[in-house]
């Protein structure tokens, strides 16, 4: 059975890299739409929830678009993937901006990395950019044929900290230990860029155009 | 822990890439897609295309290079040469390039920096810094920014000008020394390490790697959080494989 797999577009940075990487591991005939209009993204079988950019500025922009509600509705009704901002939104509030209210959809903030050095004595830089180790926390049909501790591809200065540490799918080391990922029900949300990862990172999008909820 | 990035550097000229490779299995080595492909399976880390086409009638080339790698190669990519105003950036994105970066518009235009970091974020902005030595014998080491492939002196000082970019909020630094650029002798480590322990943000090591031993000395001794390196890969002296490999049995971090 073909579907329609929505990506979110709120103006909030290039979906294009997201819409082809998807496109690159559903089967044929499905569709892979980036759009912004909130029934088509209610009708679609799967939501991809991407984003780039500042706090503020995202939550401005998913206003802007009227996409507040779509959006929650969505990441409690089917299979819905956040990626980067797209994780972050979900919080209740950002360090980020001197304060940014956010979607609010689990309790909890998001914070700015403390940087300073690493165990070895180098510099943690920020963002923290390039590949890094994602520990499982639980066995997730998303790391399906992953490998645990397996690299993605991060770019960020901030990371989620969920109140609720049962939301925690994964962790990865950066100065602090943070949620790299996050998950509940039909909703799974990842800090990395799996359009961004290789081949664990296509691995990770073909394990979500294919989740049974 | 945080893997040491290996990016190779391709030169692109009207669509092409440029410096004759000679790689084995690869139908058409000029082609970009093709190239990509290759260093992607390979396990490069991200690439960094340059063009270098010198006539602005044929800009657009870029775009659609870029477009096709965008749509096959699923790792950052990162597109330099000839970026001069924020809708040249736009273009860029839009056509899937995840970071631009930004050379001689940045010494000339500072503000530019700003701009294109507010519009577009500091994740997807590299300021690339083409740095020259000019301490001499037995005086307290500094280097200045050039620009016109290292003939120019601006009279800035390098490691204030890296400070100041990171200020303008750019995500990355792409350092390039100019006295080691096509050298093969290695980086000029000195001068990555002042770069890299002076910028908040992370540095790429560019410019004279020649064996791969300088790219475990741009990590150990330069510090940097990637390295760049051009002709080893691209005339199959070396495989990204390989130099990863080599690395990690040195005790560097590296995505294998």
């Amino acid at each position: 059975m073909t579907q329609r797999i929505a990506v979110i577009d709120y103006g909030m940075g290039n979906l294009r890299s997201v819409a082809k990487a998807v496109e690159h591991v559903t089967a044929p005939g499905d569709e892979v739409l980036v759009t912004d209009n909130p029934a088509l993204i209610l009708n679609s079988d799967r939501v991809v929830f991407p984003g780039q950019g500042a706090a503020r500025d995202c939550m401005a922009a998913i206003s802007d678009h009227h996409l507040n509600r779509a959006i929650l509705d969505a990441a409690q009704s089917k299979p819905f993937l956040g990626i980067c901002m797209g994780q972050q939104v979900l919080m209740e509030f950002s360090e980020e901006n001197e304060g940014t209210e956010l979607l609010g959809l689990f309790p909890g903030s998001v914070r700015h990395f403390p940087g300073g050095r690493g165990p070895d004595g180098t510099l943690l830089k920020i963002p923290h950019m390039g590949w890094n180790r994602v520990s499982h926390n639980h066995d997730h049909p998303l790391w399906g044929n992953i490998e645990e501790g397996s690299r993605f591809y991060f770019v960020h200065s901030y990371y989620v900290d969920p109140d609720d540490g049962d939301l925690i799918e994964a962790t990865t080391d950066f100065g602090v230990t943070f949620a790299s990922a996050i998950g509940r029900d039909n909703l799974f949300a990842v800090q990395f860029h799996p359009e961004k990862s290789a081949d664990d990172g296509l691995q990770l999008l073909k394990n979500f155009v294919n989740w049974n909820v | 822990m945080l893997a040491k990035r290996i990016i190779p550097c391709l030169d692109v000229d009207n669509g092409r890439v440029v410096k004759g490779v000679k790689f084995v299995e690869i139908r058409d080595a000029g082609d970009p897609v093709e190239v990509a492909r290759r260093y992607n399976e390979e396990g490069a880390d991200e690439i960094t295309f340059l063009d270098i086409t010198a006539s602005s009638d044929n800009r657009e080339t870029i775009v659609h290079v870029v477009e096709q790698v965008a749509s096959e190669v699923f790792i950052p990519l990162t597109v330099g040469g000839g970026i001069r105003v924020v809708e040249d950036v736009r273009r860029m994105l839009n056509a899937g390039a995840d970071k631009v970066a930004i050379n001689t518009a940045a010494v000339f235009n500072p503000e530019f920096v700003r701009e294109a970091t507010t519009k577009f974020g500091s994740q997807c902005i590299v300021v690339a810094i083409d740095a020259k030595k000019v301490s001499g014998e037995g005086e307290p080491l500094k280097w200045e920014i050039f620009t016109h492939g290292g003939r120019k002196p601006t009279g800035i000082d390098a490691i204030e000008w890296a400070k100041r970019m990171a200020d303008y909020g750019a995500g990355e630094i792409l350092l390039t020394s100019m006295d080691r650029d096509g050298t093969k002798i290695g980086f000029d480590n000195k001068l990555t390490r002042a770069i890299a322990e002076a910028a908040p943000i992370p540095v790429i090591a560019s410019g004279g790697v020649g064996n791969l031993q300088h790219l475990v000395d741009g990590v150990k001794e330069g510090a940097a959080d990637a390295v760049l390196a051009a002709s080893i890969f691209h005339f199959a002296e070396y495989s990204i494989g390989e130099a990863k490999r080599f690395m990690q049995d040195r005790g560097v971090e590296v995505r294998l």
